[in-house]
């Protein structure tokens, strides 16, 4: 396969501009990822769990960081700055740790589903494995919070070629895994259209500690300057800026107070649309028509 | 294309964790913990002392600073002895100097090989925490466990016969296995540092301790590992101490900022005024403790009984 046939091409240059409520330049969603890593989970013949034998103390400690600790210290900068959360769930953390689900539902955030855990693969899942997690993912979060799920972004990133086909299948929106373009994109299957948003991993929390290892002063200079860009093109169609977290990482005690800082900026800054992940799909799709089905 | 049906099975779904080592528990929620005099912040210098054999036993692994090129790594193996000879006087001194004392975590070899060093870690009245024997005492699930149990009564031993009686533990690297902290409970280690799940000690199920040495903050990883230099290492250890401070004003509860100090990292001459700048900074604030691991482990204790 040379092409996984997703989505057609479209040239930065050439685009009916999109519009933002209120005239704002810039969709601008925050996306904390809210997840569940098993200490010891089953093989996948893929992809290992952890880099070390089970228990990985510090691969497993660090991630609980985020469920002991860092969940509050993230979640309460975004409530202070207005900025609710479009949550990418692991959806068996309605059950590990409910109060931190339940949390996220009390402010108001949207969930979609990241899996069922971050340490469960999709690589090699038949169709009907694959729609057994994509249904459980739409009950357990019904279950939990009364919100239907809209929105996909795969476990762990992994993928079949079936994804976006079975995502289309199951009514779900948008899809998070795509990563070609600043603004929303409609997807072809052979289920109807889904939207792609912009997610990132460019500026993803997870690329910037973790690959590019950038001090948090950096990260949130990065932000700033992504921001910045993003409104700036904004003004001739509209643009979206997607801020992927993890609490574990965002919300260490070296890290929470400079990306506070980069919330404050945006907030005032009057060009942002701050916006839930389903809200700025539906102003994409009310602005630009779907493609064809796929054969 | 399909996966074995057993893989979509979950078994251990449910509330709580996937395993029964801990409970799990929200540090927002909790009973506070109140340091001495006020103090919001516990901070815990923490130097590690290392001894790199120059053959690596790469047994279970090899354990992150130990030889890198083919036998012998003298460029290593002196690097890493520059810690124990210059680098940790630097260190010592600049606790001293103001009055700090905290914790060194030593690898038994180290105390065996230089009792100078070891009279000096006494004479500055630092706590001693177990450090296994050296840098080949690695230890995971896939070592046996006579040899894990070995490691760990060794190291008990070891430092018996040097007149020292540890109670906290900090494994190589961090690992454990499975049977870890039961091993350390039986061999009378009453804490560990391993899990850096929390930003307070937290008590396990079997009864140990955890007091987490934050690995984020470690001189290793922000210095070694993201090569941030350590005038960015000092700044970031202050902006956590700021924030860990008004997260604690703000609860009403006591926060801990590790200060974990690699002598060969940290104690070079172009570093170590990093590190003397940050504990004036710390101690200007007026509002942290610094103690060794053990101390702030019987404070939280003291308050937080099992």
């Amino acid at each position: 396969m040379d092409d996984p046939d997703l989505y057609a091409y479209r040239p930065w240059r050439e685009r009916a501009p999109l519009r933002w409520p209120g005239g704002a330049t810039c969709a601008v969603w925050v996306a904390p990822n809210l997840e569940y890593y098993e200490l010891d989970p089953p093989p996948h013949p893929k992809r290992r769990a952890w880099a070390r034998p089970h228990p990985d103390v510090v691969g497993f400690g660090h991630r609980d960081h985020g469920n002991r600790v860092g969940h509050w210290r993230m979640a309460e900068a975004m409530s202070a700055f207005g900025f609710p959360g479009s949550v990418s769930l692991s959806v068996a953390l309605c059950q590990h740790h409910p109060e931190i689900v339940a949390d996220a539902a009390a402010r108001g955030w949207e969930f979609f589903s990241h899996g069922i855990t971050n340490t469960r693969y999709a690589y090699d899942m038949s169709p009907d494995q694959e729609r057994a997690i994509i249904r459980d993912s739409v009950e357990t979060v019904k279950a939990a919070t009364g919100q239907t799920i809209r929105g996909w972004l795969a476990p762990a990133l992994t993928h079949t070629v079936n994804t976006m086909d079975l995502l289309a299948e199951a009514g779900l929106a948008y899809t998070c895994d795509l990563y070609h373009d600043d603004q929303p994109t409609w997807v072809s299957t052979r289920n109807g259209p889904l939207v792609a948003i912009p997610y990132s991993l460019e500026v993803n929390d997870h690329y910037g500690f973790f690959v590019y290892n950038m001090s948090p002063r950096a990260y949130a200079e990065t932000l700033i300057r992504q921001y910045e860009r993003l409104a700036a093109e904004g003004a001739s169609g509209g643009t979206v800026m997607c801020i992927p977290l993890h609490a574990y990482l965002i919300g260490q005690a070296h890290r929470i107070g400079p990306f506070r800082e980069v919330l404050r900026h945006i907030a005032a800054d009057g060009r942002a649309w701050i916006a839930r992940a389903g809200e700025i799909v539906d102003q994409f799709r009310a602005q630009v028509p779907p493609p064809e089905t796929r054969p | 294309m399909t996966l074995d049906p057993s893989y979509l099975e979950y078994p251990r779904r449910r509330l709580g964790y996937d395993h029964d080592l801990y409970d799990w528990s929200n540090i927002h929620a909790r009973g506070p913990v109140a340091w001495p005099g006020g103090a919001k912040v516990a901070v815990w210098p923490c130097i590690v002392a290392e001894f790199f054999p120059l053959t690596p036993a790469d047994r279970p692994f090899r354990a992150p600073g130990h030889m890198q090129t083919a036998f012998p790594d003298y460029r290593h193996y002196t690097a890493r002895d520059y810690g124990n000879r210059v680098g940790i006087f630097r260190l010592l001194d600049a606790l001293e100097a103001r009055g700090i004392r905290g914790s060194v975590a030593m690898n038994v070899a180290v105390a065996e090989r230089a009792p100078a060093l070891l009279a000096a870690v006494r004479a500055g009245g630092h706590e001693i925490v177990a450090h296994a024997t050296d840098m080949n005492g690695a230890i995971d699930s896939s070592l046996p466990a006579e040899e894990e149990e070995a490691i760990i009564a060794g190291t008990r031993a070891r430092w018996q016969a040097l007149g020292e009686e540890p109670r906290g533990w900090l494994s190589v690297a961090r690992s454990q296995s499975w049977r870890t902290a039961d091993l350390l409970l039986a061999h009378g280690f009453a804490w560990m540092a391993d899990w850096p799940n929390d930003d307070l000690p937290y008590r396990w199920r079997n009864g140990i301790i955890n007091l987490p040495l934050n690995h984020e903050l470690s001189d290793r990883q922000i210095i070694n590992v993201t090569q941030a230099g350590s005038d960015s290492w000092a700044e970031q250890i202050g902006d956590a101490a700021a924030w860990l401070a008004d997260e604690a004003a703000r609860q009403g509860a006591g926060r801990l900022l590790p200060l974990q100090l690699t002598p060969y990292i940290i104690g070079l001459p172009y570093r170590v005024g990093a590190l003397e700048r940050l504990l004036d900074l710390l101690r200007s604030r007026g509002d942290c403790w610094f103690a060794a691991g053990g101390a702030i482990v019987a404070e939280w204790a003291r308050q937080q009984p099992g």
